[in-house]
């Protein structure tokens, strides 16, 4: 073994002292999350590799999902075009980025349940920061937006369609989703661990969220009851993204909801982050 | 930037909560909220006591041996050395870079190819980029996998997974080492080499704990021997005296089936 070539490990200082008040437990989850930000190479790495071993073998590889999507909106366009009475070239893009960003929301919801229960193995064998693994599954389900915007970009293209500068107003919507992505994995990615029976209940909650809320049907197709529409905290979410997007005015009330609801979610994860954070690896 | 090794461990006591059936089910909790038997529960909850009040220090140049039979805390205390599980009670200070042999796959992920977990484990040391392709030419050629290194974990018969944890636990040179009894598995050829370099291991660590139930291996590296059962040290002390008393109580029926050199 050449003394030279030999890595060290890394510093460390670990200090615990059982019974701790809210403060300490608010410091150590403080640790977990900068801990784990110093961890990005690896979140992503793990997140890319996450991506290459589902299309291990295969040739296209990851452009499966875009071609998937694609044939997708397609199809449904043409069909839910002609259900609503729709005009294509107003309906589709509509629902190429609405399906898109839908599907990007639900995965992480719903790959959040099973964040830690299947990572058994790397939790009982080394300390790892919680926050790794809410990266890299956010990070995971942004590569595979990345591949679906394709999708959104052909169709867009087709029907000539540039949000303009408009369109910048997507990044704090995108910001939004981050954090609320990575509060969301924290907060489900434990009760699931704990509470098995959560991860259906999420799911069938998500099944219902996605007919309630305006993904393939527009919102003007409501009639007066539009206005109750930012009530639903997944329609102001998805529309800080969307409207941007399409070039259609935000409207102040999808902002202040969706700001209030990501601010409920991250004082909620947190609150219950810092007091299961230790737990988890006795849940898994 | 090296500190000054050293682990205090006070009172510690490690409870595994059983979640089994319906304990764990949502449902039960949220009807115990509502007719208020939450908190008698807690202190009904079915718990397994790991570790009981476990205490003991250790400085730079100790040698430990854990010693006891299958399922007397061994493994858990150093897990929790490792900062995996978190006591209910006491205190643990761990300070001094840490690296953990606790089992074979060691967090591998079988669906990867060896490559991808040698480069995994090396981001995990926040080892810089550079130094990467370093890491996997070293555990490669140790770990004797040749073009294996391309194909999954998944696929690696059970002595090609030993080496390759081995190899990779063991790349990584920390100032505390934690070992459990696991390295000895592997076949006869390789075991010779992998002695040599865990020797040069615990030579360069400043701290070890070793967890086996082979006595010759605590005899030949450990200074001092904790004898725990049932999560309780039954006896702290130089590994002498300590294995004296291990074996003299031996003649009983604690010891399951003591492992010997293989």
């Amino acid at each position: 073994m050449n003394q030279a070539v030999t890595p060290v490990a890394r510093n460390a200082v670990l200090e615990f002292q059982a019974g701790q008040s809210f403060a300490v437990r608010n410091r150590h989850a403080i640790d977990d999350l900068r801990d784990g930000a110093s961890l990005w190479r690896l979140a992503f790495t793990l997140a890319w590799l996450d991506i290459r071993l589902r299309y291990r073998g295969s040739m296209l590889g990851p452009l499966w999902l875009t071609i998937s999507t694609g044939v997708m909106v397609g199809m449904l366009g043409f069909l839910y075009s002609k259900l609503f009475k729709m005009d294509l070239q107003e309906y589709l893009p509509f629902l190429a980025l609405s399906q898109v960003l839908w599907a990007f929301m639900a995965t992480v919801v719903a790959e959040a349940c099973a964040t830690f229960t299947d990572m058994v193995g790397l939790i009982r064998s080394v300390r790892m920061p919680m926050f790794v693994f809410a990266m890299r599954a956010v990070v995971r389900n942004l590569l595979v937006l990345a591949h679906n915007v394709i999708v959104i970009v052909v169709v867009f293209a087709i029907f000539r369609i540039w949000p303009g500068w408009h369109g910048l107003l997507v990044v704090p919507g995108m910001a939004l989703w981050i954090c609320d992505g990575l509060a969301l994995t924290l907060l489900l990615g434990g009760l699931c661990a704990r509470f098995r029976d959560i991860t259906p209940i999420v799911n069938s909650l998500m099944q219902i969220a996605f007919f309630v809320t305006p993904v393939i049907w527009k919102p003007e197709q409501l009639g007066a009851y539009q206005k109750y529409l930012p009530l639903n905290p997944l329609y102001d979410m998805i529309e800080v993204v969307r409207g941007p997007m399409l070039a259609d005015p935000v409207s102040w009330r999808a902002w202040a909801g969706a700001t209030l609801f990501s601010a409920l979610i991250c004082a909620v994860s947190w609150t219950f982050f810092v007091k299961a954070r230790g737990r988890v690896a006795f849940w898994v | 930037m090296s500190i000054e090794p050293k682990i205090e461990v006070e009172g510690v006591s490690v409870f595994f909560p059983l979640y089994h059936g319906s304990s764990r089910s949502l449902k039960k909790t949220v009807a115990m909220a509502a007719t208020g038997r939450l908190g008698q529960d807690k202190q009904h909850r079915t718990v397994v006591r790991a570790l009981n009040n476990v205490g003991f220090t250790l400085r730079s140049g100790d040698r430990l041996g854990l010693v006891g039979s299958n399922g007397a805390g061994k493994t858990t205390l150093l897990r929790t050395l490792a900062g995996i599980y978190e006591p209910v009670m006491g205190r643990v200070s761990v300070h001094g870079s840490l690296n953990a042999l606790l089992d074979t796959s060691l967090g591998m992920n079988i669906d990867m190819n060896g490559r991808e977990n040698i480069m995994l484990r090396g981001l995990f040391n926040g080892l810089p980029k550079a130094v990467l392709p370093r890491l996997e030419k070293e555990v490669a050629e140790f770990a004797e996998l040749g073009d294996f290194l391309d194909l999954p974990v998944r696929t690696y018969s059970a002595g090609m997974v030993v080496r390759l944890g081995f190899a990779l636990a063991t790349a990584i040179r920390p100032q505390i080492l934690l070992m459990d009894e696991w390295f000895l598995a592997g076949d006869a050829n390789f075991m010779e080499k992998a002695r040599h370099r865990l020797e040069e291991l615990v030579r360069g660590a400043d701290i070890l704990v070793l967890s086996t139930h082979s006595l010759e291996i605590v005899r030949t590296w450990c200074t001092r021997v904790i004898w725990l059962e049932q999560g309780i040290v039954r006896a702290d002390g130089p590994a002498d005296e300590v294995l004296a008393l291990y074996l003299a109580d031996a003649g009983g029926t604690t010891i399951g089936n003591p492992v010997l050199e293989p």
